[in-house]
């Protein structure tokens, strides 16, 4: 009986802890990273932007949150309801199970799995199916217009990342995260491959629905995309699973090229540093990038958009792998040989 | 009882049941939403048996990629004009046909396979032969050794259907406007006067 109660109570009580551990900062994460993408915006253009709700406009995100909360949900008529209601849920819920494998520092990790590297591709290709069904389920017009749009990015660019990985993996010769990291002490991987590091944030951008390429959500064609007939709580969900996709965005780019929780030197006052807080300002600047890039970039026309994808990327990508494995093969440099 | 068998029985129970979903709901689109259901279990059953890369890969090909496209069909069909009850009856005796020879070709199988204790653990534990290799590092290791031919013969396979694809649907139509990007940035000048007639337009 007590052997039970060990399995199936308080086991799963821990993963509910750790589970809490991981959204709460998640959640803080997401509060300062809408706050910064407006305030980086607003900069470049000039502006103030959020100001007035509590110091320097800190508690905008609370306050705007707290708005969509009161709001009232609305369900159009001929919507699909169930579809409609689990689309925003499977959004947020795919967004956050992606971040149970990612290392915030040296054995810091809800789930040290063999296949973490994997595991995020294979959970951020999923996100796809919040957006096709939201878009699905609305019955409308503008709403399935950028569901369909939205579809074809992701798995589009889904491919130059799929290969943008092979070529770090390659070099590390493991998909656990944490040796990902590990392989990078002495060089960090956007040095040598640095193409490959350019090519993983621009898809990153158009995997998750970032500004240049915002065509699901173009809102001068079809008015908010997929969200278009979303209010209140739903659409909560879907902004903060497209934010936790994009943190979860920067931390990959941190783990694959930036090296992580290491520190840029490993000399004293650097490394006595916690490695969270590196992984922490890494992931900072990465979404500084991000947000200054939707700051002055104009959208891509969508014909220009699946050119990048599959005209320019995945031929470079392609021929990167070739040569990234060649390299390693001719210098005796692959890891295990 | 344990954690994994618990887990096994759940994955099983939501895959028969999302399957029974598959051929009996109306909408052919929550069709497609519960066959992705069905996928995703199954890559958790995978994960039962210690094959990770096998459910990961399961998961990025059918449910990333496959259903994907597969759903993105479906959605574009008019889904209202769906089949009538009499529809499905109708269609019963083929199903009924080619179920019976499913199973019959099954039990074939299995009468045929020794079940001997050796081969059970092979199955449930197919590992064992590779000591502490991780199963991504065995799968390869066997692909690109014993099995290089079949790995690449397949590839070529999919590679040619899918150049037969592009081939079959690729058509030039007239008065298409495309941009040339190659050419837009050869021009030397970046200015340039010309005269544009109405309706007919100019070549960037």
């Amino acid at each position: 009986m007590l052997s039970f109660l060990q399995t199936y109570i308080i086991d799963i009580l821990v993963i509910v802890l750790y589970c809490i551990l991981i959204f709460i900062p998640l959640l803080l994460g997401v509060v300062f990273a809408l706050y910064a993408d407006r305030k980086i915006w607003a900069a470049v253009q000039k502006r103030r932007g959020p100001n007035v709700v509590g110091p320097y406009g800190l508690f905008q995100v609370p306050a705007d949150g707290l708005k969509f909360i009161f709001k009232e949900i609305i369900i159009p008529d001929g919507s699909d309801k169930v579809v409609f209601l689990i689309a925003p849920i499977l959004t947020l819920a795919l967004s956050i199970a992606a971040w149970a494998v990612v290392p915030v520092q040296a054995g810091v990790v809800l789930s040290n799995i063999n296949v973490g590297i994997l595991y995020i591709f294979a959970i951020s290709s999923l996100g796809v199916y919040g957006i096709l069904m939201a878009g699905w389920a609305s019955n409308s017009k503008y709403p399935f217009f950028g569901a369909l749009r939205s579809a074809a990015q992701m798995v589009s660019y889904e491919v130059s990342i799929g290969f943008v990985l092979v070529t770090v993996l390659m070099c590390v010769g493991s998909l656990n995260l944490s040796e990902i990291v590990m392989a990078q002490k002495n060089l960090w991987f956007f040095i040598p491959l640095f193409p490959m590091f350019i090519i993983f944030f621009i898809s990153a951008l158009a995997e998750t629905n970032r500004p240049p390429f915002d065509l699901p959500e173009a809102e001068s064609e079809l008015v908010a995309g997929y969200q278009t007939e979303y209010s209140g709580m739903p659409f909560v969900l879907f902004m903060f699973g497209e934010y936790i996709n994009i943190l979860l965005m920067c931390a990959l780019t941190t783990i694959l090229f930036l090296g992580g929780w290491l520190p840029p030197f490993d000399i004293f006052p650097l490394n006595e540093i916690p490695g969270f807080i590196w992984f922490v300002i890494k992931i900072t600047f990465v979404f500084y990038i991000f947000a200054m890039v939707k700051a002055f970039v104009p959208r891509y026309r969508y014909d220009q958009l699946m050119r990048l994808g599959w005209k320019v990327f995945l031929p470079i990508s392609l021929l990167a792998v070739v040569l990234t494995s060649s390299i390693l093969f001719f210098f005796n440099l692959a890891p295990g040989m | 009882m344990t954690a994994s068998l618990l887990s096994f029985y759940i994955f099983s129970a939501v895959i028969l049941l999302s399957s029974l979903m598959v051929i009996s709901s109306r909408n052919p689109v929550h069709s497609v939403l519960f066959l992705i259901l069905a996928f995703f279990n199954a890559a958790g059953l995978f994960v039962i048996l210690h094959a990770e890369f096998l459910a990961m890969i399961l998961i990025i090909v059918y449910v990333g990629a496959v259903a994907v496209l597969f759903l993105f069909v479906v959605m574009m069909l008019d889904f209202r004009t769906g089949l009538e009850k009499s529809n499905i009856l109708q269609y019963m005796p083929i199903g009924l046909f080619v179920g019976m020879v499913f199973i019959s070709e099954l039990i074939i199988v299995l009468i045929n396979t020794k079940l001997d204790l050796k081969n059970i653990q092979i199955l449930t534990n197919p590992l064992s032969n590779f000591g502490n290799l991780t199963n991504t590092e065995a799968i390869g290791s066997i692909l690109y050794t014993d099995y290089i031919l079949y790995f690449q013969v397949s590839g070529i396979i999919l590679l040619v259907a899918m150049i037969g694809s592009i081939v079959l649907t690729l058509r030039d139509r007239e008065g298409v406007k495309r941009q040339s990007i190659l050419k837009q940035l050869e021009r030397s000048s970046q200015i340039e006067l010309k005269e544009v007639k109405s309706r007919e337009g100019v070549d960037i």
